[in-house]
Order: C-alpha cells, then sequence, then structure tokens
C-alpha cells in the first residue's frame, strides 16, 4: 500500500506515543500506516524492542515522564504527545512536561471513573490537553449503541446521532439474498443508503445494480429513526435488550452498567473479585452485582443466562471473553457481544460464528487517527468524525464542507469522484438528508463520505 | 522463510549495481578507454540480466520478513555483488595486455566491497575505468549497499530494519529519526558530504582531481585502493594529514555527526567510545614517535609519519606513508594489536569494533568481581546506559567465533600457503583480511604485492575473509548454512 499520507504532499506529523500496551501498539500500528514519524516510549526494553521490529518506527527505553526521555523522544519538536500508559496519573503528568518542554498537542488517556466525572474538565484546562480519552467509557457507548439495536453487529453515529451507520449481517435465508439496491430501494419506502458491502475478504461501496447475497455484512446510513422502521418492514426488529448479563466487573462494565441502569434496564455483573464486586455494588446501586466465576457454566445458567437479553463479555482476557460468548450463543442467547482487543483473535472469533466483537483498541485508534488528520489540515475541510468500518477494509468520515468551487453547489452526479467513494449523508441545520444524484453540498454542511482503500485527510480528497 | 522477498531485495541490490556501473563506465568512456568501456557495458549487461530475472521470480511476494530473512538477503547480496563487480576486471585486464584471472579479479572486488584494500594487482598497471571502480567500491561498501536502496526506494515494510542491523557493523544498530528511510537518507547524505570535503582539501593541496576522488573513496570506506604501489608515501605532508584525519573521522560513529547536526553536541561528546577512541589514537601515537624517532629525520615527520599509519590500521583502511615493515619491533607490535580493535560502532571501519572491546572488558570486570563477591549485582553500562545480558552475551559469543574463525583461517592458510610464508605473514595476512585492513606483515619486500602471491586457494579463502568480516560473521554463517534453508525447520 505503500505510503499514501507523504504521496498526497501533507504534513508527516512527529507524534510521540508514551506507553507501548494494547491501546499504545495499537495506536502506534495505525499511525505509523498513516505515515507519521512515530517515536514509542516505554520502559520495558523487550516490548520497545518488539514494537521497532514491527514497525518503521523509533523506540525509546524509558520513563515517560523523564523529562530525558521526553527529550530524548523529541517532545521539543513534537506535533502530538499521546499518553497510554496503565496510570492515569503518568499520563497526565507525561502530557503536561510534553507540553513544557514543547509538544504542540497532547492527548492522555484517563480512565478511571473518579477523574472521569466535573473533574475532567479541570483537568484538561489545568494541564492543557488537547483531549483526554478514555477507551472504557468509548467502549461502553458502542456497546450502548447495539444494545439499543441488538440487530445491528456495530453502530456509528455521525453529527450528535443525526446520522447512524449500523452494519447489519445477512443470514443465508435472508429476505434480501439475491436482492438488487435499486430493487431493495423501491420496495422499502424507508430513506436509508446502502453504503459498503463486506462478501469474503472483499468490500465493496456499491452501486444500483449490486445484487445482495447471503452471509453479506452490510453497512447501512439513514437516521436512527428511519433505521427502526426499516429493520421492522425487513421483520428483524428485536426489541432493545432490556435485560443484560455482563460478564466481567471492568471499568467498561462500569460505564455500561451506569447508561443501561439509568434507561431502566436490568443489569447483572458478575465478577470473580470480592472487592471489586463491593466496589461495584456501591456505585451502581440498581445492578445487581454476583460474585462468582464467570467462566463457571452452571453459575451463568444459575444466573438466568437463557432468559437474558443480551449477554455482553467485558473480563481483561480476550480468550475468555470469545470462550463464553460462544457458550453463550449456543444456549440461544439473542444478542452475545464479545469484547477482544486482540484483532487477530477477534478476526479468528469472528469465524467461530460470533458477530458481534467490541475492540476499544480499535475505537481509540480510530479517534487518534481521526484527530490527527484533522491537524494535518487545520485550513481544509478538515475531519470532524472517523470511523473504520468492515474489519477497517473501508473508512467512514464525516466533515464540515467549506466553500469549494470544484465541490460546493455541483450535483452530486456531477462530481467525478475517485472510485469506492461515496457521499452517503448531508446534515443541514439538523436536517439528515440521505442524497441522491441531484443533491448539492452547501457550505457549511456536514458530509458523511465512504471510502474504501483511500485515506482521506480533507473534503476535497473524494475528487479524481 | 520468505524467499521471494529475498530475491526481491537481492534483485533490487544488482540492478543498482547496475546503475552504479555507468559511473566507470563515464569515466573509462572519457578517458577514451574503450576496450575497458565496452568491459563495463558488459558487465552492466550482465547485472541487468541478473536482477532482472531476480525480479521476476520475485513476482507476488508477500512482504512479511523476520530477522532470518535480513540475515539472507544481505549475505546473498554482497556474494552477488562481489560475483557481478568483478566481471569488468576479469574483461579488460591490465593495460600491458596481461590478462587479470577471475579469481584475482574477484578478490579485488570482495577487496573493494568489503572496503579492505588488499590487492593482487598492480595500480600503474590498471587503466582509469577499473581504477575507478575499484576504489568506488570502496564507497559503496563502507556504508552498505542495502542502506543505499533503503535511502532511495520507499521501505517495503515496517520490518526492513532487520536488513539495516544485518548489514550495519556494531554491536547494536538502532535509528537516528523514526522512519529507516530517513534514517539511511540521513546516514548517506552524512557520508556524502564528508566525501565531497575530502575531494575539496585533498585537490586544494595539489593533488590531482581523479586521484583526489579515488583517495577520498577509500577514506570514506576506510578501505585503503590507492592509485599507486608506495600508496601516500610520495604525496605532500599537507596532503598525508588531511588523509590521516579524514581517516579518524570516518571512524567516528556516524551517529555522532547526526547528533551535531541536529545541535546536540555536546551529548555527542558525551560518548565513550569516542573519547576511548581517541584515547587509542594518542597513546598509541606517542610510543611510536619515541620508537621510530632515531630512524627518521626530524620530529614532525615522526608525528605525522606515526599519526598516519595509527589511524590507518585502527581505523582498518590501510594507507600507508612509510614502510611500516622496517619499523622497530615495538611500533610494529602496536600497529599489529590496533588491527584488532578497529575503529567505532556504526562508522565505516572493520575489525572488532571498540564498543565491543569496552562491553568485553566489563564485562570481564563483573566475573572477577563476582567471583570475589559472589552475591553482588553488578549492571554492565555502555554509553551511560545499562546493557542487557542479551546483548553481552552476544557481544561474548560474538567474540569467541571473531577468535575461531581467525584460527581456523591462518590453520587453513599455513596448510595451503606456498613455501616462503612462515606463520606471521600467514596469521597478518588472515588477520588482514578478516578485519578489513588491507596490507600485511611481511618479511620482505613490498607488503601490498604479497597477495599476489598466494594460489587460488588461498585468495578464495581471504575472499570470504573479508566478506565475513564486513558483514560481521553471522549474516554468511546464516545463509550458508543448510539449517536456514530447510524447510522441515522453518
Amino acid at each position: 500500500m505503500g505510503n499514501p499520507g507523504s504521496s498526497r504532499g501533507v504534513l508527516t506529523m512527529k507524534i510521540i506515543v508514551v506507553g507501548c500496551g494494547k491501546i499504545g501498539c495499537s495506536i502506534v500500528s495505525s499511525l505509523a500506516k498513516e505515515g507519521h514519524d512515530v517515536v514509542a516510549v516505554d520502559t520495558d526494553p523487550a516490548v520497545v524492542e518488539q514494537i521497532t521490529n514491527v514497525y518503521d518506527i523509533m523506540g525509546v527505553c524509558g520513563n515517560g515522564v523523564d523529562n530525558d526521555t521526553l527529550s530524548e523522544a523529541g517532545a521539543a519538536k513534537a506535533d502530538l504527545l499521546v499518553a497510554v500508559t496503565g496510570s492515569d496519573e503518568t499520563n497526565m503528568l507525561s502530557c503536561f512536561f510534553g507540553g513544557k518542554l514543547g509538544a504542540r498537542h497532547t492527548i492522555a488517556r484517563i480512565r478511571g471513573p473518579e477523574y472521569n466525572d466535573k473533574s475532567l474538565g479541570f483537568i484538561q484546562q489545568q494541564l492543557r490537553l488537547s483531549m483526554a480519552i478514555n477507551p472504557d467509557l468509548m467502549a461502553a457507548r458502542e456497546l450502548y449503541n447495539i444494545l439499543k439495536l441488538p440487530s445491528a453487529v456495530k453502530v456509528s453515529t455521525f453529527s450528535n446521532g443525526a446520522f447512524e451507520i449500523i452494519e447489519l449481517l445477512l443470514k443465508q435465508d435472508s429476505v434480501l439474498d439475491g436482492v438488487k439496491l435499486s430493487a431493495m430501494r423501491e420496495k422499502y419506502k424507508e430513506k436509508f443508503l446502502v453504503c459498503t458491502v463486506q462478501r469474503g475478504d472483499e468490500v465493496f461501496i456499491p452501486s444500483g445494480d449490486f445484487e445482495l447475497r447471503g452471509g453479506d455484512r452490510i453497512g447501512l446510513t439513514a437516521t436512527p429513526s428511519e433505521i427502526q422502521k426499516l429493520l421492522r418492514d425487513l421483520g428483524w426488529h428485536q426489541k432493545q435488550a432490556r435485560n443484560v448479563i455482563l460478564l466481567g466487573g471492568s471499568r467498561t462494565a462500569y460505564y455500561l452498567a451506569q447508561m443501561l441502569s439509568i434507561g431502566g434496564n436490568a443489569v447483572k455483573i458478575i465478577e470473580k473479585d470480592p472487592a471489586v464486586c463491593a466496589e461495584l455494588s456501591e456505585a451502581l446501586p440498581k445492578a445487581v452485582v454476583v460474585e462468582g466465576d464467570g467462566a463457571q457454566q452452571e453459575l451463568l445458567l444459575e444466573e438466568g443466562l437463557r432468559t437474558a437479553d443480551a449477554f455482553v463479555t467485558l473480563t481483561g482476557m480476550d480468550e475468555e471473553n470469545i470462550l463464553m460468548a460462544i457458550f453463550a450463543t449456543t444456549q440461544n442467547v439473542k444478542k452475545v457481544i464479545a469484547k477482544a482487543n486482540r484483532e487477530e483473535l477477534a478476526a479468528m472469533a469472528g469465524k467461530l460464528g460470533l458477530d458481534t466483537i467490541v475492540s476499544p483498541r480499535r475505537t481509540i485508534a480510530d479517534v487518534l487517527v481521526q484527530y490527527v488528520r484533522a491537524l494535518q489540515n487545520s485550513l481544509g475541510s478538515s475531519v470532524e468524525t472517523l470511523y473504520q468500518l468492515m474489519d477497517g477494509k473501508a473508512e467512514a468520515l464525516e466533515f464540515i464542507a467549506r466553500a469549494d468551487e470544484r465541490i460546493t453547489n455541483i450535483p452530486l452526479r456531477e462530481l467525478r469522484l475517485k472510485p469506492n467513494i461515496l457521499v452517503g449523508g448531508i446534515v443541514r441545520d439538523r436536517k439528515s438528508i440521505i442524497p441522491t444524484g441531484a443533491d448539492e453540498i452547501f457550505p457549511g454542511d456536514s458530509v458523511i463520505v465512504l471510502a474504501a482503500g483511500h485515506r482521506l485527510g480533507d473534503l476535497a480528497d473524494i475528487l479524481r | 522463510m520468505n524467499r521471494k522477498m529475498i530475491c526481491r531485495t537481492t534483485g533490487n541490490i544488482v540492478l543498482l549495481e547496475a546503475a552504479l556501473l555507468a559511473l566507470p563506465l563515464a569515466v573509462a568512456l572519457a578517458a577514451r578507454e574503450w576496450s575497458v568501456a565496452i568491459a563495463f557495458a558488459i558487465s552492466i549487461g550482465i547485472a541487468l540480466l541478473v536482477g532482472l530475472v531476480l525480479s521476476l521470480m520475485a513476482r507476488g511476494a508477500d512482504k512479511l520478513i523476520f530477522a532470518r530473512e535480513g540475515f539472507v538477503t544481505v549475505a546473498l547480496s554482497w556474494v552477488l555483488l562481489s560475483l557481478i563487480g568483478a566481471v569488468p576486471f576479469a574483461v579488460a585486464g591490465c593495460t600491458d595486455g596481461t590478462p587479470i584471472s577471475y579469481v584475482d579479479a574477484l578478490f579485488e572486488t570482495a577487496s573493494g566491497l568489503s572496503t579492505t584494500g588488499a590487492s593482487v594487482l598492480v595500480p600503474e598497471l590498471l587503466s582509469k575505468g577499473l581504477l575507478f571502480w575499484r576504489s568506488f567500491t570502496h564507497w559503496i561498501g563502507g556504508m552498505g549497499v542495502l542502506v543505499l536502496i533503503m535511502a532511495i526506494f520507499p521501505a517495503d515494510s515496517g520490518r526492513s530494519i532487520h536488513v539495516m542491523r544485518a548489514e550495519m557493523p556494531g554491536p547494536v544498530v538502532g535509528k537516528l529519526v523514526p522512519r529507516i528511510r530517513d534514517t539511511a537518507k540521513i546516514l548517506y547524505l552524512i557520508y556524502i558530504a564528508m566525501t565531497a570535503l575530502e575531494i575539496v582539501l585533498l585537490a586544494a593541496g595539489g593533488m590531482p582531481l581523479f586521484d583526489s576522488v579515488l583517495h577520498s573513496f577509500g577514506t570514506a570506506g576506510t578501505g585503503g585502493f590507492g592509485v599507486y604501489s608506495s600508496s601516500i608515501a610520495n604525496y605532500s605532508p599537507y596532503i598525508q594529514w588531511v588523509i590521516a584525519v579524514f581517516m579518524l573521522l570516518f571512524g567516528v560513529n556516524f551517529n555522532l555527526y547526526y547528533m551535531i547536526l541536529i545541535r546536540r553536541a555536546r551529548e555527542a561528546f558525551r560518548s565513550t567510545e569516542l573519547w576511548f577512541y581517541l584515547a587509542i589514537v594518542l597513546i598509541a601515537s606517542g610510543i611510536i614517535v619515541w620508537n621510530i624517532l632515531p630512524t627518521v629525520t626530524s620530529f614532525g615527520e615522526a608525528v605525522r609519519l606515526s599519526v598516519f599509519q595509527v589511524s590507518s590500521y585502527l581505523t582498518t583502511t590501510g594507507y600507508a606513508t612509510a614502510n611500516a615493515n622496517a619499523w622497530p619491533e615495538l611500533s610494529r607490535g602496536i600497529l599489529f594489536l590496533l588491527m584488532f580493535l578497529g575503529g567505532c560502532a556504526g562508522s565505516t571501519a572493520g575489525g572488532l569494533k571498540l564498543s565491543r572491546v569496552m562491553i568485553l572488558w566489563q564485562s570481564v570486570r563483573r566475573s572477577i568481581r563476582q567471583m570475589l563477591h559472589p552475591r553482588s549485582v553488578c549492571a554492565v553500562h555502555h554509553e551511560g546506559k545499562p546493557l542487557d545480558d542479551k546483548t553481552l552475551s552476544g557481544v561474548s559469543a560474538y567474540f569467541a567465533l571473531y577468535c575461531l574463525i581467525l584460527i581456523i583461517l591462518t590453520i587453513a592458510l599455513m596448510g595451503l600457503a606456498p613455501a616462503g610464508f612462515d606463520f606471521e605473514m600467514n596469521f597478518s595476512a588472515a588477520v588482514s583480511c578478516f578485519n578489513n585492513i588491507g596490507p600485511a606483515f611481511t618479511h620482505a619486500g613490498d607488503p601490498g604485492a604479497m597477495f599476489a602471491q598466494y594460489g587460488i586457494p588461498e585468495k578464495l579463502l581471504l575472499t570470504a575473509a573479508m566478506l565475513l568480516g564486513r558483514l560481521e560473521i553471522y549474516p554468511l554463517l546464516i545463509a550458508f548454512s543448510p539449517s536456514t534453508w530447510s524447510r522441515k525447520k522453518s
């Protein structure tokens, strides 16, 4: 694939990543693929050696709070410093010192619930953080969106919820098997657009005469209400999961349980560690906290696995999550979601029949790539939101359009777009438009673009 | 084992050699040496053919490579480079019409690429095109061809560091900047700039431009091929000083120059290896000055001769301003010991490398201390950073392997060598080639001419020794051990 970033002549960013755990590695990997100059900092020499062997980056071994280490990593000239060690306090300090040394932007991972309340704004302001990221909270939001719409395997939202892209898996005997997209659009009256189709390992941005087949994974853009209607017409509508069992009392589980119980749902958390259980039951008075080993099938059945609407595995072990999720599917639980951070395990779990896998690490990498691309061209129509769809083979991006005689005020059918690019939605004055060839983009619109095999940094990049 | 990816990179290297051969072709054309030009044209044709065949074999390669592929790629590339680079010598022959055998040509090319500078030919009998190519191989081999490839082409994968590590000398190879292509570019830019500076300084001292270019190539790669059999002896003291200083400069770790360029000179001068290097030069030159003072006319001359010779042997260049063989035993002994040390890691010099010597010395001290205080914990530091046990055992293993290969080489030479070659000559020939120095110690006659008296098997053996020394043993050993290639074990 080479290096599309530099070939386009945009700036390469100097980026320091402090902490090379699971999240750090995935950030390094995405940013190195984007063609940036990445320096990875970690205290463990073995980790640094491993990561420099695999990616074309530089490694510095040392404490990310230490002045010498940060200077050696080039903090003085860095465009961005991302601190994602396991400790919130280290991340904050590292960003603070990095900023003092001259890093232009700093992003810290802050995941402790005690910091993620009102004090977050204070911390961000005092430390001059450009952004604080909380992967657990992001994962919980993603899970919550899926639980609201259980027939989807992934839900991505744009423009504060004005648009959603949901990914659906067509069953072999689906009513849509063998249906052309143009026919589908005539049959169902709702406003929607099939924007991506994954078949086997290939991803298509389909046109009207594309024929769907059972086993395809499709991405739909529409407004949330239209999606509900469409799913009902298709006969796939499932009620929102009202009775959810969470396996593992991780931070993600805490945030998710909080969101679910605010919505009035029944939540049960199964956790091994008594101390964690005590904390959770204190923090979440509405949730049922069960102390016990969730890897025991007996226990799960006793706690009502068969009658649950949804089962979400959130322990720290990918393997345990996947295996227990597979067990739950054999017990006919309607919606089963597994958290898997390691990409290769997530792919294998998909082959084993788990359709919905959530990866916090993927989510956080998306957020960073979006941030960096927005940094790269702060002048043009920069990226507002970015999601990877279809296992990272396609991207959905949201741009705010600026006046540009090549794009704005021209009917879409007259734009000469690159292949495998689609304008999937326009938001104008809070109104969501599913565009047809006659629609135009006006300056100030939020434009949602789908792209397979391109890296877009600016709305103008969609043109040939 | 990703064979296709190995073919792909090796093919690119051979194609690059075809491009590099165009330079001596241009020189030959400019000097109106038509037959030599044809020889170069033939070589370019062969290189293009081999390169294209390799590229064709590599179609559809998947780009995943590991350390093993890195080692094998480097070894095969260097062997192929030597084999093809020898063709012009063999086709063109000497100017007086005597042909050059392919084995002699191969020895000369390997000696050039490995920056050894040991010669079996007489420079006065070589055409300008061949002389240029001979010295140019020093320049190419000094910084490394694969590093050059990386500087020119975008990296195939993030894992090219394995290739760079296999080609760059020294116990620890790191990057200067995050991206390998930029690192390679910076290294080559520093290399080119320093070479250009030396050319200018030499030409300013009255040396003809052609000679300045050739001697600068020889110094930059710490090789040692010159234009005359007498090496540098007949040039003015100014030129001898310039070359001596540049030999020392090219023996310094190039990372330090980069540090100075980005204005972190203070860190560069904190390098313990650099101070160790300078201390050795001072002490060795001091002893030799005192030792040879009675045999020369003035103190100044003694200083010039000794500094030049010490720089030449320590950086494994091999230029000469005086016949060091005629010097007193003490001076000869010191020079002989300098041959083993080599320059700093990350420079173009050969030998063991000073950082290895320093690490070895520290591990010895640690072992002794642990014998005295069996429970003491004692970390080994190098350049202000503690070293892990993996690097330490790697350095010790390298040293053991280095000694073993020297012993085997010497014994094999003793068995093969013609009458009149005693132990000292054979041993110093082995040491000289294996450490990429060039001249060896001999009792009789010109030290430069002694390699020509060896037979074909000895020349091939020494050719292998030179490449082994340049690539620091492992790549060739790995590439030619059957277990690397067996599909069962991979």
